[in-house]
């Protein structure tokens, strides 16, 4: 038991700043024109920019700036590392060399999806889980017998994304040297400043990216070393609907947006099992005993998976956000939970959970109804759709090792 | 002479609920109540000039909207404010705060826990789960689970239901819930002394047991189905005190032509042939009704009102062990300026809340262990609240009214009675509780009245000063309460019914209870409840 002696008595005067600043706020802030702020988990966080329309294509077109830092990150290290993530996440950790990352799952004794994030092995035992909830208690219980170290270390550790077709080239040009070889998935030690910033090509988009983890007082050299060799790239800051429109294209879901999270749930019938929101390719059944394998793989023995998640190409070029999945336009089976037209792939298309066998065995005769209000007035559209695999938009640029510079 | 459709005996929160529901209905209706006021247990009196005491209960939460609804509450005048966090001061000169933002909330609890605080929204949502559960029962007459009658078969078929939603690790956990220990439960969660004190409160406010008791648990839950305008666990002040929330009601009561009489104190329940037929007051006037509902509580009504030999033997057994127990006293004071709290930043939020100065659950249990002994606590735990931060009506500019709950505090002292000496010792005792983190505090006091189960009971007249009228540990609870087979707001005396908290679904000015009973007399009488709204979903 802890003394009941506060530890950071200094920390008292957090509540004058409710909205904390990341680490590069001060850039964000500064090129900011719309002064759309929103909170990413106590964090003052952009909706936009200038413009999001046009930050998307600087995803697609040139490359993107966003500023991950609030993302929850937790430090996992000791000679049991290895060993303990593999008993609390559904992948085989063992396969996950050194200096690689995967993305992952974690679930409760019941099989429900505690939370989506990725795992990073920065060494033989020493790891790093990023995730969009807080999970120090799990992450804590289930460490017990094992030699293991856990920090949480959001605030720590300043990240940001840089994304897009000529991230690469920004990067070359920022001189980090060594860059080249690196493949999707792979990550890197480079110098900066005093120290160091971990790079790795992984990212939100779909897209040719990186993401760039460093102390958080090297923040703003980082940004400034990025944003100077970006002038000649189209380098742009962005916001995070434009990332949203970019994750929906490569098919990303978000916890708490696309599923609700084990932990969160008031109605015990909107936890999840990982195959009943498009994560059943993680699960390892082979790997040695993982949190709730027995119920996931009981679930697919007996037939009982509720819920499937799908990709959803819609009729005609009117989001579906929110709309209600209908078979033969009268039964009810399900729900968009994201959405946009895209405008790479010139599709309407959707991310939505549906009541198995629908969306499952039975994919034909689904619709979906689209309130679009114009003018004070409700369109009511009822529009086929079908599902299509995830993701909806495939680039070659994404994966191709040496990148390509644009 | 006048021959009322209803005697209400009792102008206390619930009596006027279910008074104002039955005038709705077109019955004729009055109101006996025995003090120069109405309010019972909710009532905002000026016993000092220019200062009003909420001088029983003190916020709102519990008080059920579809209620507030129904009867116009707020067009007489009910509005309730919610209010902020509030802060438990530790005696090492440091604070526990708590902070309506979700975040805010995080960081204050990271300082002393990173752990603590990344559990906290796990225990909300379990909380908030079984809430969510009990929530619909509310404003449900609790079926007999031993009867044979469609409609408590429906009900029970209904709770069944309800059960059979769970998941079996939640049914488990709803078990465990209902009879666990808020010391054990909050164990399960966290790991920091001043964390799990400032969660236990609600666990035994109210309740003549111990965090480390079984049961308290419950009674945190009841503490926390509350709401304020949809938001579910937050807590107001009524403006103008509790007794706004009273007077809302008797106005909403009057306005339908409703009769209320004040200082007519209640001395017996007329019965003939096993039927109630009115009451007698005091000077002996009679007043007569065919029908008789006593907001009094259970003990109150059958063991003082009733004559016991209209009574079958085991009912009346059954009454005289409900549990009552008070546990705890109460100090208002009027005061000239605003209290300092050193330990606080100037321009903290947290005075705008409760304050509470025990941060051990080691310390709650202690204070418990001086009640077990007849004695008042020497070391009490205090909610302490001052509603003028946010409520200008309720003192003159700058000059403040502060609500102090004490716990514990016994019915009788050392099993004599309370005399004068001990009541001003008691509150010696927590005036000096309050210095150690409030310097300058007793300089500031221009009044006070202190109230112990004594004063509580002959004033409020609620038995043994317990503010639910009866405990809510889980032996009292739905069909077992008050007693088994007479859960349903009737009594053994044909026309005689009870609608206080002693009923289901039990205390705090939540005014189901009233309701409830409303429903249940309109029920016998054939009269549909059409103007009654039933629970707002729990969607």
């Amino acid at each position: 038991m802890k003394h009941l002696t506060a530890f950071n008595r200094a920390e008292q005067g957090h509540i004058l700043t409710p909205r904390l600043e990341t680490p590069f706020h001060d850039r964000l802030a500064a090129l900011s024109e719309t002064n759309d702020w929103y909170s990413w988990a106590g964090y003052k966080a952009p909706h936009s920019i200038f413009d999001t329309e046009l930050e998307y294509f600087a995803i697609r077109s040139t490359s993107a700036l966003f500023d991950i830092s609030p993302m929850v990150k937790y430090r996992i290290r000791g000679t049991d590392a290895a060993r303990y993530l593999n008993r609390l996440t559904v992948r085989d950790v063992v396969k996950l060399g050194v200096n690689r990352v995967h993305y992952t799952a974690w679930c409760d004794d019941h099989g429900h999806v505690l939370d989506d994030g990725t795992l990073f092995r920065l060494g033989e035992e020493d790891f790093r889980l990023c995730c969009q909830e807080r999970h120090l208690p799990w992450l804590l219980d289930s460490a017990g017998g094992f030699s293991v170290e856990i920090d949480e270390e959001t605030a720590e550790i300043a990240a940001v994304a840089l994304q897009g077709p000529t991230a690469f080239a920004v990067l070359e040009a920022a001189g980090f040297a060594g860059i080249e070889p690196l493949k999707p998935f792979q990550l890197a030690e480079f110098p900066h400043a005093d120290g160091s910033v971990m790079i790795s090509r992984t990212g939100f988009t779909g897209d040719l990216g990186y993401e760039l983890f460093a102390p958080a007082n090297a923040a703003l050299g980082l940004w400034d070393r990025l944003w100077t060799a970006g002038s000649g790239f189209g380098l742009k800051a962005i916001g995070y609907d434009a990332l949203n429109r970019a994750r929906i294209e490569a098919g990303f879901i978000v916890a708490n947006a696309d599923f609700i999270t084990a932990e969160t749930a008031l109605r015990a019938d909107r936890e999840r099992l990982p195959d009943e929101i498009g994560l059943d390719w993680l699960v390892d059944p082979e790997k040695p005993y993982f949190n709730g394998r027995d119920a996931i793989l009981r679930a697919r023995a007996k037939g009982t998976l509720k819920h499937v998640l799908v990709g959803l190409e819609i009729e005609g070029n009117i989001p579906a956000e929110g709309a209600i999945v209908y078979h033969r336009g009268k039964k009810e089976v399900g729900l968009v939970t994201a959405a946009i037209w895209s405008p790479l792939a010139k599709r309407n298309i959707a991310i939505a959970t549906l009541s198995r066998p629908f969306g499952a065995s039975v994919t034909d005769n689904l619709w979906v109804e689209i309130y679009a209000m114009r003018e004070l007035r409700y369109q009511k559209l009822m529009k086929r759709a079908r599902v299509v695999p995830r993701p909806f938009v495939k680039l070659d640029r994404r994966a191709a090792t040496p990148p390509g510079r644009f | 002479m006048k021959k009322y459709d209803v005697v209400m005996i009792g102008g206390g929160h619930n009596g006027l609920v279910t008074a104002c529901y039955l005038q709705r209905a077109g019955l004729d209706v009055i109101v006996l109540e025995k003090n120069a006021w109405v309010g019972g247990a909710a009532t905002s009196r000026e016993l000092t000039p220019g200062f009003l005491y909420s001088n029983c209960s003190y916020v709102c939460s519990l008080f059920r909207p579809e209620i507030m609804r129904d009867l116009e509450l707020p067009k007489h005048g009910l509005q309730v404010i919610s209010y902020e966090g509030g802060a438990v001061f530790t005696r090492d000169g440091d604070y526990l705060a708590s902070y309506r933002d979700h975040d805010s909330h995080r960081r204050e609890f990271a300082r002393f826990s990173k752990r603590d605080a990344e559990a906290y929204d796990r225990y909300a949502r379990d909380v908030t789960r079984q809430c969510r559960f009990i929530q619909p029962l509310l404003m449900r007459t609790a079926p007999d689970p031993f009867s044979f009658k469609p409609r408590d078969l429906q009900e029970m078929l209904y709770l069944a239901r309800k059960f059979g939603d769970f998941s079996p690790s939640e049914m488990a956990a709803t078990l465990r819930f209902w009879t666990m220990s808020i010391s054990d439960f909050l164990d399960e969660y966290f790991e920091t002394d001043v964390v799990k004190a400032y969660l236990a409160l609600s666990g035994i406010i109210g309740t003549a047991l111990g965090p480390m008791s079984p049961g308290t648990a419950y009674v945190l839950l009841h503490h926390y189905m509350g709401e304020v305008d949809g938001s579910v666990g937050a807590w107001g002040y009524a403006r103008g005190g509790m007794g706004a929330v009273t007077s809302a009601l008797a106005s909403s009561f009057k306005a339908s032509g409703g009769t209320i009489r004040t200082g007519a104190d209640v001395a017996k329940i007329m019965t003939h042939r096993g039927k109630a037929t009115g009451a007698v007051l005091a000077d002996g006037e009679e007043v007569l009704g065919k029908l008789v509902v006593s907001n009094a509580d259970v003990k109150r009504t059958f063991l003082k009102l009733v004559d016991e030999s209209a009574l079958p033997e085991r009912f009346v057994h059954r009454v005289r062990h409900f549990k009552m127990r008070g546990s705890s006293g109460k100090l208002n004071i009027a005061l000239d300026s605003l209290p300092e709290f050193p330990a606080l930043p100037s321009g903290s939020s947290c005075i705008r809340g409760d304050l509470h100065f025990t941060d051990t659950i080691e310390r709650m249990e202690k204070g418990y262990d001086d009640w077990k002994a007849g004695r008042w606590s020497a070391d009490p735990f205090v909610d302490m609240m001052i509603p003028t931060t946010l409520d200008p009506t309720m003192a003159p500019p700058g000059k403040h009214f502060v609500s102090c709950f004490v716990q514990y505090c016994p019915p009788k002292v050392e099993g004599n009675e309370w005399t004068d000496a001990d009541r001003d010792a008691f509150a010696e005792t927590v005036i000096r509780q309050i210095s150690d983190y409030s310097p300058g505090f007793r300089e500031r006091i221009l009044h006070m009245e202190v109230r112990t189960p004594r004063e509580i009971e002959q004033e409020v007249g609620l038995t043994e000063g317990n503010i639910f009228q009866g405990e809510l540990t889980f032996d009292q609870l739905l069909f077992n309460r008050p007693v088994p087979g007479y859960a349903q707001y009737r009594s053994p005396v044909r026309g005689l019914y009870i609608c206080g908290s002693s009923t289901h679904p039990g205390g705090g000015v939540m005014g189901a209870p009233g309701r409830n009973a409303a429903a249940e007399i309109l029920r016998d009488l054939r009269h549909a409840p059409s103007h009654m709204s039933s629970a707002h979903d729990v969607i």
